[in-house]
Protein backbone atom coordinates (compact mmCIF):
# COMPACT_ATOMS: atom_id res chain seq x y z
CA UNK A 1 0.00 0.00 0.00
CA UNK A 2 1.32 3.56 -0.94
CA UNK A 3 2.41 6.25 1.43
CA UNK A 4 0.66 9.71 1.49
CA UNK A 5 3.55 10.82 0.19
CA UNK A 6 4.21 8.65 -2.43
CA UNK A 7 1.14 9.23 -3.86
CA UNK A 8 1.64 12.70 -3.70
CA UNK A 9 5.10 12.12 -5.06
CA UNK A 10 4.05 10.51 -8.15
CA UNK A 11 0.98 12.78 -8.63
CA UNK A 12 3.33 15.70 -8.88
CA UNK A 13 5.58 13.69 -11.32
CA UNK A 14 2.23 14.27 -13.41
CA UNK A 15 1.46 17.28 -12.62
CA UNK A 16 4.95 18.46 -14.07
CA UNK A 17 4.80 16.31 -17.13
CA UNK A 18 1.25 17.76 -18.32
CA UNK A 19 1.47 21.25 -17.17
CA UNK A 20 4.92 21.87 -16.12
CA UNK A 21 4.83 22.94 -12.71
CA UNK A 22 8.12 22.10 -10.78
CA UNK A 23 7.45 19.09 -8.76
CA UNK A 24 8.33 20.46 -5.62
CA UNK A 25 5.61 22.56 -5.55
CA UNK A 26 2.78 20.12 -5.48
CA UNK A 27 2.28 20.07 -1.61
CA UNK A 28 -0.89 18.85 -0.18
CA UNK A 29 -2.50 22.03 0.42
CA UNK A 30 -1.66 23.72 -2.69
CA UNK A 31 -4.75 24.37 -4.82
CA UNK A 32 -4.58 23.10 -8.35
CA UNK A 33 -6.18 26.12 -9.92
CA UNK A 34 -5.05 29.49 -7.90
CA UNK A 35 -1.84 28.14 -6.51
CA UNK A 36 -0.24 25.53 -9.75
CA UNK A 37 -2.20 27.24 -12.34
CA UNK A 38 -3.71 24.06 -13.65
CA UNK A 39 -6.51 24.63 -15.53
CA UNK A 40 -9.50 22.32 -15.96
CA UNK A 41 -8.29 21.30 -19.34
CA UNK A 42 -5.05 20.31 -17.71
CA UNK A 43 -6.94 18.68 -14.59
CA UNK A 44 -8.69 16.16 -17.60
CA UNK A 45 -5.17 14.92 -18.16
CA UNK A 46 -3.54 15.00 -15.07
CA UNK A 47 -6.67 12.82 -13.82
CA UNK A 48 -6.46 10.47 -16.96
CA UNK A 49 -2.76 10.24 -16.06
CA UNK A 50 -3.31 8.94 -12.63
CA UNK A 51 -5.93 6.79 -13.02
CA UNK A 52 -3.41 4.74 -15.59
CA UNK A 53 -0.64 5.21 -12.52
CA UNK A 54 -2.80 4.21 -9.55
CA UNK A 55 -5.28 2.17 -10.90
CA UNK A 56 -8.77 3.59 -10.27
CA UNK A 57 -11.28 5.61 -11.73
CA UNK A 58 -11.97 9.59 -11.06
CA UNK A 59 -15.41 9.67 -12.70
CA UNK A 60 -15.76 13.36 -14.49
CA UNK A 61 -18.35 14.44 -11.52
CA UNK A 62 -15.76 14.30 -9.27
CA UNK A 63 -12.99 16.00 -10.52
CA UNK A 64 -14.75 19.29 -9.78
CA UNK A 65 -14.32 18.19 -5.71
CA UNK A 66 -10.30 17.89 -6.40
CA UNK A 67 -9.31 21.34 -5.44
CA UNK A 68 -6.24 20.52 -4.08
CA UNK A 69 -3.54 18.16 -4.01
CA UNK A 70 -4.41 16.91 -0.81
CA UNK A 71 -7.98 16.81 -2.10
CA UNK A 72 -7.01 14.16 -4.87
CA UNK A 73 -4.61 12.48 -2.82
CA UNK A 74 -7.09 11.74 -0.11
CA UNK A 75 -9.65 10.40 -3.14
CA UNK A 76 -6.94 8.33 -4.48
CA UNK A 77 -6.22 6.62 -1.05
CA UNK A 78 -9.96 5.88 -0.40
CA UNK A 79 -10.10 4.65 -4.19
CA UNK A 80 -7.13 2.11 -3.46
CA UNK A 81 -9.21 1.09 -0.98
CA UNK B 1 -32.27 -19.11 -60.93
CA UNK B 2 -31.33 -15.73 -62.08
CA UNK B 3 -28.08 -14.65 -60.87
CA UNK B 4 -27.62 -10.84 -60.92
CA UNK B 5 -24.32 -9.26 -62.45
CA UNK B 6 -21.86 -7.59 -60.46
CA UNK B 7 -19.01 -4.84 -60.80
CA UNK B 8 -15.85 -4.98 -59.68
CA UNK B 9 -14.12 -1.94 -59.45
CA UNK B 10 -10.37 -0.52 -58.99
CA UNK B 11 -7.86 -2.09 -57.21
CA UNK B 12 -6.72 0.27 -54.76
CA UNK B 13 -8.39 4.24 -54.21
CA UNK B 14 -6.42 6.69 -53.27
CA UNK B 15 -7.05 10.75 -52.99
CA UNK B 16 -6.10 12.56 -56.36
CA UNK B 17 -6.29 15.71 -55.15
CA UNK B 18 -7.76 18.36 -52.64
CA UNK B 19 -8.60 21.80 -52.18
CA UNK B 20 -10.17 24.58 -49.97
CA UNK B 21 -11.74 27.31 -49.30
CA UNK B 22 -11.60 29.74 -46.43
CA UNK B 23 -14.23 32.60 -45.85
CA UNK B 24 -12.87 36.08 -46.54
CA UNK B 25 -13.53 36.95 -43.08
CA UNK B 26 -10.50 36.63 -40.72
CA UNK B 27 -11.96 37.12 -36.93
CA UNK B 28 -10.01 37.72 -34.04
CA UNK B 29 -10.18 36.93 -30.55
CA UNK B 30 -10.89 40.70 -30.01
CA UNK B 31 -13.49 40.76 -31.69
CA UNK B 32 -15.62 37.55 -29.94
CA UNK B 33 -14.40 38.45 -26.31
CA UNK B 34 -17.30 41.10 -25.19
CA UNK B 35 -19.66 38.80 -25.86
CA UNK B 36 -18.66 35.74 -23.88
CA UNK B 37 -17.06 38.08 -20.97
CA UNK B 38 -13.45 37.03 -21.73
CA UNK B 39 -10.32 37.68 -22.85
CA UNK B 40 -7.86 36.61 -26.03
CA UNK B 41 -5.12 35.30 -23.47
CA UNK B 42 -8.04 32.92 -21.90
CA UNK B 43 -9.38 31.54 -25.17
CA UNK B 44 -5.71 31.50 -26.72
CA UNK B 45 -4.77 29.34 -23.82
CA UNK B 46 -7.89 26.93 -23.51
CA UNK B 47 -8.02 26.56 -27.07
CA UNK B 48 -5.08 27.94 -29.19
CA UNK B 49 -7.50 30.15 -31.57
CA UNK B 50 -6.07 33.30 -32.45
CA UNK B 51 -8.32 34.03 -34.91
CA UNK B 52 -11.21 32.15 -36.59
CA UNK B 53 -12.43 32.25 -40.06
CA UNK B 54 -16.56 33.72 -40.49
CA UNK B 55 -18.56 33.30 -43.59
CA UNK B 56 -20.09 36.76 -45.37
CA UNK B 57 -23.20 36.59 -46.82
CA UNK B 58 -22.23 35.25 -50.24
CA UNK B 59 -20.03 32.88 -48.73
CA UNK B 60 -23.30 30.25 -48.69
CA UNK B 61 -22.51 26.33 -47.80
CA UNK B 62 -22.93 25.87 -51.65
CA UNK B 63 -20.20 28.65 -52.69
CA UNK B 64 -17.47 27.55 -50.14
CA UNK B 65 -17.49 23.79 -51.42
CA UNK B 66 -17.92 24.44 -55.28
CA UNK B 67 -14.69 26.80 -55.29
CA UNK B 68 -12.97 24.46 -52.61
CA UNK B 69 -14.13 21.60 -55.45
CA UNK B 70 -12.73 23.21 -58.44
CA UNK B 71 -9.29 23.56 -56.97
CA UNK B 72 -9.46 19.58 -56.05
CA UNK B 73 -10.66 18.75 -59.51
CA UNK B 74 -7.64 21.08 -60.91
CA UNK B 75 -5.01 19.56 -58.79
CA UNK B 76 -6.22 16.34 -59.52
CA UNK B 77 -6.46 16.63 -63.14
CA UNK B 78 -10.05 15.31 -63.16
CA UNK B 79 -13.11 17.30 -65.26
CA UNK B 80 -16.39 17.41 -63.21
CA UNK B 81 -17.59 15.70 -66.16
CA UNK B 82 -15.88 12.22 -64.72
CA UNK B 83 -16.95 12.66 -60.80
CA UNK B 84 -19.57 10.40 -60.71
CA UNK B 85 -20.27 10.99 -57.10
CA UNK B 86 -20.75 13.52 -55.01
CA UNK B 87 -20.58 13.05 -51.10
CA UNK B 88 -21.09 16.27 -48.54
CA UNK B 89 -20.29 15.71 -44.79
CA UNK B 90 -22.02 18.97 -43.66
CA UNK B 91 -24.44 19.78 -40.61
CA UNK B 92 -24.60 23.62 -41.26
CA UNK B 93 -26.75 23.41 -44.37
CA UNK B 94 -29.96 24.38 -43.06
CA UNK B 95 -32.23 23.58 -45.85
CA UNK B 96 -33.29 19.43 -45.15
CA UNK B 97 -33.55 18.55 -48.43
CA UNK B 98 -32.84 18.28 -50.95
CA UNK B 99 -29.05 17.68 -50.13
CA UNK B 100 -27.06 20.19 -51.34
CA UNK B 101 -24.47 17.88 -53.14
CA UNK B 102 -26.83 17.63 -55.80
CA UNK B 103 -26.76 21.38 -56.15
CA UNK B 104 -23.28 21.15 -55.71
CA UNK B 105 -22.84 18.16 -58.22
CA UNK B 106 -24.86 20.35 -60.98
CA UNK B 107 -22.94 23.53 -60.69
CA UNK B 108 -19.38 22.20 -61.05
CA UNK B 109 -20.75 20.34 -64.41
CA UNK B 110 -21.17 16.60 -63.53
CA UNK B 111 -22.89 13.95 -65.41
CA UNK B 112 -25.88 13.79 -63.32
CA UNK B 113 -23.42 12.64 -60.86
CA UNK B 114 -25.05 10.66 -57.63
CA UNK B 115 -25.24 13.06 -54.86
CA UNK B 116 -26.02 13.06 -51.38
CA UNK B 117 -25.25 14.45 -47.90
CA UNK B 118 -24.31 12.53 -44.95
CA UNK B 119 -24.46 13.54 -41.26
CA UNK B 120 -21.99 12.52 -39.08
CA UNK B 121 -20.94 16.18 -38.18
CA UNK B 122 -16.83 16.66 -37.01
CA UNK B 123 -16.08 13.03 -38.40
CA UNK B 124 -17.99 13.32 -41.45
CA UNK B 125 -14.91 14.22 -43.88
CA UNK B 126 -13.61 11.04 -42.60
CA UNK B 127 -16.27 8.62 -43.32
CA UNK B 128 -16.70 10.41 -46.45
CA UNK B 129 -13.25 9.10 -47.30
CA UNK B 130 -14.41 5.88 -46.37
CA UNK B 131 -16.93 5.96 -48.57
CA UNK B 132 -15.82 6.79 -51.31
CA UNK B 133 -12.70 4.38 -50.93
CA UNK B 134 -15.36 2.14 -51.15
CA UNK B 135 -17.09 2.57 -53.93
CA UNK B 136 -13.98 3.52 -56.06
CA UNK B 137 -13.14 -0.22 -55.11
CA UNK B 138 -16.53 -2.12 -55.54
CA UNK B 139 -17.50 -0.21 -59.15
CA UNK B 140 -20.10 2.05 -57.47
CA UNK B 141 -17.96 5.20 -58.51
CA UNK B 142 -14.44 5.79 -60.50
CA UNK B 143 -14.01 9.33 -58.83
CA UNK B 144 -15.85 10.61 -55.93
CA UNK B 145 -15.74 14.42 -54.92
CA UNK B 146 -16.01 14.26 -50.73
CA UNK B 147 -16.48 17.59 -49.24
CA UNK B 148 -16.74 19.04 -46.09
CA UNK B 149 -18.36 21.91 -45.57
CA UNK B 150 -19.76 23.66 -42.63
CA UNK B 151 -20.90 27.39 -42.36
CA UNK B 152 -21.60 27.06 -38.33
CA UNK B 153 -21.86 30.73 -37.24
CA UNK B 154 -25.71 30.39 -38.68
CA UNK B 155 -25.80 27.81 -35.04
CA UNK B 156 -23.63 29.82 -33.12
CA UNK B 157 -24.61 31.38 -29.78
CA UNK B 158 -22.17 34.44 -29.60
CA UNK B 159 -22.85 34.69 -26.34
CA UNK B 160 -21.99 31.34 -25.05
CA UNK B 161 -18.45 30.58 -23.44
CA UNK B 162 -18.15 27.07 -24.28
CA UNK B 163 -18.36 26.94 -28.03
CA UNK B 164 -18.51 31.17 -29.71
CA UNK B 165 -14.88 31.16 -29.94
CA UNK B 166 -14.48 27.87 -31.17
CA UNK B 167 -16.56 27.34 -33.98
CA UNK B 168 -15.83 28.74 -37.30
CA UNK B 169 -16.73 28.46 -41.11
CA UNK B 170 -15.19 26.80 -44.31
CA UNK B 171 -14.92 24.07 -47.36
CA UNK B 172 -12.54 20.97 -47.94
CA UNK B 173 -13.04 19.22 -50.37
CA UNK B 174 -11.08 15.70 -52.23
CA UNK B 175 -10.98 14.24 -55.51
CA UNK B 176 -11.06 10.05 -54.80
CA UNK B 177 -10.21 8.25 -57.72
CA UNK B 178 -8.32 4.06 -58.75
CA UNK B 179 -4.81 3.70 -58.16
CA UNK B 180 -2.14 1.40 -58.76
CA UNK B 181 -0.89 0.97 -55.36
CA UNK B 182 -3.28 1.23 -51.61
CA UNK B 183 -3.88 5.38 -50.91
CA UNK B 184 -6.52 4.93 -48.44
CA UNK B 185 -6.05 2.45 -45.70
CA UNK B 186 -8.48 0.60 -43.66
CA UNK B 187 -11.29 2.78 -42.08
CA UNK B 188 -11.47 2.87 -38.12
CA UNK B 189 -14.60 3.99 -36.55
CA UNK B 190 -17.18 3.94 -34.71
CA UNK B 191 -19.98 5.94 -32.35
CA UNK B 192 -20.53 6.23 -28.80
CA UNK B 193 -24.67 7.16 -28.71
CA UNK B 194 -24.33 7.25 -24.31
CA UNK B 195 -22.55 10.01 -24.97
CA UNK B 196 -25.51 11.71 -27.34
CA UNK B 197 -26.12 14.60 -25.52
CA UNK B 198 -21.86 15.80 -25.06
CA UNK B 199 -22.03 18.11 -28.45
CA UNK B 200 -25.27 18.72 -29.81
CA UNK B 201 -27.85 21.10 -31.12
CA UNK B 202 -29.63 22.46 -28.25
CA UNK B 203 -33.39 22.46 -29.30
CA UNK B 204 -35.08 20.43 -31.94
CA UNK B 205 -36.85 22.30 -34.60
CA UNK B 206 -40.32 21.88 -33.69
CA UNK B 207 -39.89 23.56 -29.79
CA UNK B 208 -38.69 26.32 -32.27
CA UNK B 209 -41.65 26.61 -34.01
CA UNK B 210 -43.87 25.47 -31.43
CA UNK B 211 -47.39 24.93 -31.64
CA UNK B 212 -50.77 26.83 -31.48
CA UNK B 213 -50.71 25.49 -28.06
CA UNK B 214 -47.59 25.76 -27.05
CA UNK B 215 -45.34 28.94 -28.56
CA UNK B 216 -42.13 28.06 -29.94
CA UNK B 217 -38.81 29.69 -28.60
CA UNK B 218 -38.86 31.45 -32.00
CA UNK B 219 -34.73 31.21 -31.73
CA UNK B 220 -32.04 29.91 -33.66
CA UNK B 221 -31.18 26.01 -32.32
CA UNK B 222 -27.63 26.79 -31.14
CA UNK B 223 -24.79 23.85 -30.79
CA UNK B 224 -23.95 23.11 -27.06
CA UNK B 225 -21.23 21.14 -25.94
CA UNK B 226 -19.73 20.23 -22.47
CA UNK B 227 -15.98 20.93 -23.04
CA UNK B 228 -14.46 18.81 -20.41
CA UNK B 229 -16.04 15.28 -21.04
CA UNK B 230 -15.28 15.61 -25.02
CA UNK B 231 -11.42 16.76 -23.95
CA UNK B 232 -11.00 14.12 -22.31
CA UNK B 233 -12.83 11.68 -25.10
CA UNK B 234 -10.96 13.21 -27.66
CA UNK B 235 -7.56 13.28 -26.45
CA UNK B 236 -7.17 9.41 -24.89
CA UNK B 237 -10.12 7.28 -26.47
CA UNK B 238 -9.16 8.67 -29.85
CA UNK B 239 -5.56 8.62 -29.74
CA UNK B 240 -6.32 4.78 -29.11
CA UNK B 241 -8.46 4.87 -32.43
CA UNK B 242 -5.51 6.87 -33.90
CA UNK B 243 -2.82 4.13 -33.30
CA UNK B 244 -5.74 1.06 -34.66
CA UNK B 245 -5.79 2.95 -37.74
CA UNK B 246 -1.97 2.86 -38.47
CA UNK B 247 -2.27 -0.51 -37.16
CA UNK B 248 -5.04 -1.53 -39.66
CA UNK B 249 -2.80 0.19 -42.54
CA UNK B 250 0.43 -1.54 -40.94
CA UNK B 251 2.24 1.64 -40.61
CA UNK B 252 4.59 1.84 -37.25
CA UNK B 253 4.60 5.31 -35.63
CA UNK B 254 8.24 5.69 -37.23
CA UNK B 255 7.23 5.64 -41.16
CA UNK B 256 4.79 8.03 -40.30
CA UNK B 257 4.77 11.54 -41.94
CA UNK B 258 2.15 13.63 -41.15
CA UNK B 259 -0.37 13.63 -38.47
CA UNK B 260 -4.12 15.51 -39.69
CA UNK B 261 -6.60 15.34 -36.26
CA UNK B 262 -9.54 17.39 -36.46
CA UNK B 263 -8.81 20.85 -35.56
CA UNK B 264 -11.01 21.17 -32.31
CA UNK B 265 -8.93 22.59 -29.85
CA UNK B 266 -4.97 22.89 -29.35
CA UNK B 267 -4.94 21.29 -26.21
CA UNK B 268 -7.11 18.29 -27.57
CA UNK B 269 -4.18 17.86 -30.69
CA UNK B 270 -1.08 18.32 -28.11
CA UNK B 271 -2.85 15.57 -25.78
CA UNK B 272 -3.31 13.72 -28.51
CA UNK B 273 0.45 13.93 -29.67
CA UNK B 274 1.42 13.26 -26.33
CA UNK B 275 -0.84 10.08 -25.79
CA UNK B 276 0.15 8.69 -29.20
CA UNK B 277 3.91 9.10 -28.30
CA UNK B 278 4.13 10.57 -31.53
CA UNK B 279 7.69 10.96 -32.95
CA UNK B 280 9.29 14.51 -33.48
CA UNK B 281 9.37 13.58 -36.98
CA UNK B 282 5.59 13.65 -37.39
CA UNK B 283 4.06 16.86 -38.43
CA UNK B 284 1.27 17.68 -36.87
CA UNK B 285 -1.88 20.10 -38.33
CA UNK B 286 -2.03 23.05 -36.47
CA UNK B 287 -4.40 25.09 -38.67
CA UNK B 288 -7.34 25.31 -35.66
CA UNK B 289 -5.03 28.64 -34.18
CA UNK B 290 -5.72 31.25 -37.23
CA UNK B 291 -8.89 29.06 -38.87
CA UNK B 292 -10.96 27.99 -35.77
CA UNK B 293 -12.78 24.83 -35.42
CA UNK B 294 -14.84 24.14 -38.97
CA UNK B 295 -15.99 20.57 -38.27
CA UNK B 296 -16.16 18.13 -41.43
CA UNK B 297 -14.06 20.78 -42.79
CA UNK B 298 -11.55 20.81 -40.79
CA UNK B 299 -8.93 17.97 -41.66
CA UNK B 300 -9.42 18.79 -45.25
CA UNK B 301 -8.49 22.69 -44.43
CA UNK B 302 -5.91 21.52 -42.49
CA UNK B 303 -3.98 19.12 -44.81
CA UNK B 304 -4.63 21.45 -48.02
CA UNK B 305 -2.17 24.08 -45.79
CA UNK B 306 0.25 22.02 -44.89
CA UNK B 307 0.52 20.80 -48.54
CA UNK B 308 0.95 24.64 -49.41
CA UNK B 309 3.31 25.33 -47.01
CA UNK B 310 5.57 22.19 -48.05
CA UNK B 311 5.02 20.07 -44.79
CA UNK B 312 3.20 17.75 -46.02
CA UNK B 313 4.75 16.40 -49.39
CA UNK B 314 3.46 14.43 -52.00
CA UNK B 315 3.71 10.42 -51.38
CA UNK B 316 4.08 10.95 -47.83
CA UNK B 317 1.97 8.86 -45.52
CA UNK B 318 -0.63 10.87 -43.23
CA UNK B 319 -2.81 9.67 -40.63
CA UNK B 320 -6.51 11.74 -40.75
CA UNK B 321 -8.87 11.26 -37.13
CA UNK B 322 -12.21 13.32 -37.01
CA UNK B 323 -14.53 12.94 -34.17
CA UNK B 324 -17.06 14.79 -32.94
CA UNK B 325 -21.03 15.03 -32.14
CA UNK B 326 -22.47 11.76 -31.28
CA UNK B 327 -20.23 11.00 -30.45
CA UNK B 328 -18.93 9.61 -33.75
CA UNK B 329 -15.48 9.26 -35.42
CA UNK B 330 -13.46 7.81 -37.75
CA UNK B 331 -9.78 7.41 -38.95
CA UNK B 332 -7.82 6.47 -41.74
CA UNK B 333 -4.16 6.42 -43.30
CA UNK B 334 -3.58 8.11 -46.85
CA UNK B 335 -0.81 8.88 -48.94
CA UNK B 336 -0.70 12.50 -49.87
CA UNK B 337 -1.90 13.23 -53.06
Amino acid sequence: MATTEEIRADLADIVNEVAGVDADDVQLDKSFVDDLDVDSLSMVEVVVAAEEKFGVTIPDDEVKNLKTVGDAVAYIERAQG
Amino acid sequence: MTTITTTTGAPHAAILGIGAYRPVRVVPNADVVEAIDSSDEWIQQRSGIKTRRWAGPEESVQMMSVEASRIALERAGIDAGQIDCVVVATVSHLLQTPAVATAIAHELGTNQAAAFDISAACSGFCHGISLASDFVRAGSARHVLVIGVERLTDILDLTDRGTAFIFADGAGAAVVGPSDTPGIGPVVWGSDGEQFDLIRQREDWRDVVGSPEVPGSGVMPHLVMQGNPVFRWASFAMAKIGQQALDSAGIGLDELDVFVPHQANMRIIDAMARSMKLPDTVKIARDVADQGNTSAASVPLALDRMIAEGEARSGDTALLIAFGAGLSYAAQVVTVP
